[in-house]
């Protein structure tokens, strides 16, 4: 009697324990995954998963560095991820523990080791370009026929974004890809970090200031797919989702996205473990599903951004693999630019000169 | 012993609450930025001794806010709130006034239910509620369809993203904390008092100037109070409802916190916005308290 009493004690207590050790918790960018995916990892693995999103990476950046977010799975862009690795916010992964890791596409690799040396630290979850999300329809009903809609012009030329204007233009509320947009434009080396060069971003962007409705990273989609605005600078997925929202909607909104002919910033979502992380176990389940090649084809089929799954290009379907503004041909792949992280002073210029074109003092 | 126990009670509550954190913050406001966990330095733990301390003090420095004095943008920021706090208090007053002195008046059984309304907003949260303003105020909102439908305006105003939709929002949502303070200033009056004026050839409007607002005044302060300080440092409204050129200091701070990650000048920013306030409200209760003693 008494040992079976013990017994059963050690059992609560180990029940207790596993139940603890059974949720992950995975922050990520919102409206960024098929939810369905959500429940099938639940019912797989037998794990809680508990999903939270944020909009954008400077506020994913502060709970890494102020530490004890309580995550297991965080998804910073590469100059982000890159920081905070040198800031010591993650854990290497354990690849023994990520079996799928073999589906990994080597050419999405290869460019992310830029942030992440042997990507010890992350796996790519997504990555897309920062360009024109543009209703087509409307603007050449502004601008002509001829309305340059896949170049910067459409919005760094005041006179087009003045007409624009009536209709409305929202920019991402992103320093770090709109600042190096303006550099690329002038013919500068988007990467630049000499501050001199950064100022000379305010001659593209000043003078469009007062014809920008809104610099905000998420609410360009509705405005786009409710035909409130008529052009954004956004991110290819978010924009191919307003496309399809308008679509699905039949409010006889058109949306096309452009990454820019002057050269689109291409950009990378990793994956990756806080060095707090109260579950990385579970936090490397969630990798591994996430690496599965079915699984990584149904989350881009959903949201229209590209993987870096090779095993998952044939699963995908039609228009996300076929369609250039998502997986770009070579050529375009070659036309776009990488950036790499701000060291603290000069991030201080370039928030203040954002601040200078967003309020104008 | 009990006698100690409650003098002290409330010091540790305000040492605890008030007095702690703002060293912590005062600390970050003189170090430097770093590429760290947390990202500042110098760190010091407690287990590192004197000599660590030492050095720890000494590596403190004024930098932050002499960078903060050097550009215009956040004394700019500053006034830009202060006025934006002061001209909705002042609005939240001269609307929540009125109503508080309607239901003070109001007959006895009404008035649980008239609280009530005032309250019944509270059980929403803050965030839909704004969301909420912000379909009443945006190019299609309700309110631009009503009045083109009565013909008032031609084309949609616009109210979303402007200065004007930042003051309705915080009007909105402080009205409370400036009704209810002056409703139970009120509700305290002894109505012999208006009587006992009329009796002496006071008219209705000279009763109200000399006896009801004199005695609704700590009412009508407290009230002032409560929507000025935290209008002043309001971050949500202005971010969600006002535009690009909407300046208050909360959003500044909110950039240098996120945007920057740079703890020290957000901290610094945070010290001087304390001393605004603090400041001007010691001076005021010494004022009152000097008023109290000649009164005396």
């Amino acid at each position: 009697m008494k040992t079976s009493l013990l017994s059963f004690t050690a059992t609560l207590a180990l029940v207790a324990a596993t139940a603890q050790a059974e949720e992950v918790r995975v922050y990520n960018w919102s409206d960024y995954i098929d939810e369905a995916l959500l429940e099938k990892f639940e019912s797989e693995t037998g794990l809680k998963l508990i999903y939270d999103v944020f909009d954008s990476n400077e506020v994913l950046e502060t709970k890494m560095l102020a530490g004890g977010s309580g995550y297991d799975v965080v998804v910073p862009s590469g100059t982000f991820l890159q920081r905070q690795i040198t800031a010591g916010a993650f854990q290497k992964l354990d690849p023994a523990k990520l079996p799928n890791s073999g589906n990994l596409w080597d050419v999405i690799a290869d460019r992310t080791e830029a942030y992440d040396p042997d990507n010890a630290y992350s796996i790519n979850y997504m990555w897309g370009t920062t360009g024109l999300g543009v209703n087509e329809p409307k603007v050449k009903e502004l601008l002509g026929e001829d309305a340059p809609v896949t170049s910067w012009n459409l919005i760094f030329d005041p006179a087009n974004a003045e007409k624009l204007a009536e209709c409305g233009i929202h920019i991402l509320d992103a320093p770090a890809e709109i600042i190096p947009a303006a550099l690329n434009y002038l013919g500068l080396n988007p990467d630049s970090h000499d501050p001199k060069d950064i100022a000379r971003a305010e001659e593209v962007l000043l003078p469009i200031r007062p014809f920008i409705q809104k610099f905000h990273s998420s609410e360009y989609i509705n405005a786009l797919a409710n035909g409130d605005i008529c052009v954004a600078v956004g991110w290819s997925g978010d924009v191919l989702q307003a496309r399809d929202r308008a679509a699905e909607a039949e409010n006889g909104v058109e949306v096309s996205y452009y990454a820019p002919d002057e050269g689109a910033l291409m950009w990378f979502d990793q994956m990756a473990i806080p060095v707090d992380a109260p579950n990385p176990d579970g936090a490397h389940v969630f990798l591994n599903f996430i690496m599965d090649a079915q699984n990584m084809a149904d989350a881009s089929n959903y949201v229209y951004y590209a993987n870096g799954n090779l095993a998952s290009q044939p699963l995908l379907e039609e228009d996300v693999i076929g369609d250039p503004a998502i997986y770009p041909d070579a050529a375009a792949m070659a036309s776009t630019y990488t950036t790499t992280p701000y060291p603290a002073r000069v991030q201080r210029t370039v928030t203040r000169l954002w601040t200078k074109i967003k309020s104008g003092v | 012993m009990r006698r100690l126990a409650l003098i002290a009670l409330p010091y540790i509550w305000l040492l605890a609450l008030f007095l702690v954190p703002f060293l912590i913050v005062l600390k970050i406001s003189l170090s430097d930025l770093a590429l760290a966990r947390p990202p500042y330095v110098p760190q010091w733990n407690f287990g590192d001794g004197w000599d660590a301390l030492k050095a720890f003090f000494g590596s403190l420095d004024l930098e932050n806010f002499v960078f903060l004095s050097e550009d215009d943008l956040y004394w700019r920021a500053y006034i830009s709130s202060l006025k934006i706090a002061l001209i909705s208090t002042l609005i939240t007053l001269l609307v929540g006034f009125p109503m508080a002195y309607g239901i003070a008046r109001s007959p006895e059984e009404w008035r649980p239910t008239l609280l009530m309304l005032i309250i019944l907003p509270f059980w929403t949260s803050f965030l839909i509620r704004v969301y909420a303003w912000m379909g009443i105020l945006s190019k299609e909102g309700l309110l631009n369809q009503f009045l083109l439908w009565l013909g008032l305006i031609g084309e949609p105003l616009t109210i979303l993203n402007t200065n004007t939709a930042v003051y309705i929002a915080i009007v909105y949502t402080y009205l409370p904390f400036m009704i209810l303070p002056i409703y139970a200033a009120l509700d305290r009056l002894d109505d012999s008092l208006l009587e006992a004026a009329e009796d002496l050839g006071c008219s209705r409007i000279q009763a109200f100037w000399l006896i009801t607002v004199p005695l609704a005044r700590n009412g009508v302060i407290a009230g002032c109070f409560l929507v000025f300080i935290p209008a002043i440092g309001e971050v949500i409204i202005p971010s969600l409802m006002g535009g690009s050129g909407t300046l208050m200091i909360g959003k500044v701070l909110w950039e240098e916190f996120f945007s920057n990650r740079d703890w020290p000048v957000a901290s610094a920013v945070a010290i001087i916005l304390l001393l605004i306030l603090i400041i001007p409200i010691i001076l005021f209760q010494r004022n009152e308290q000097n008023q109290r003693e000649a009164e005396r």
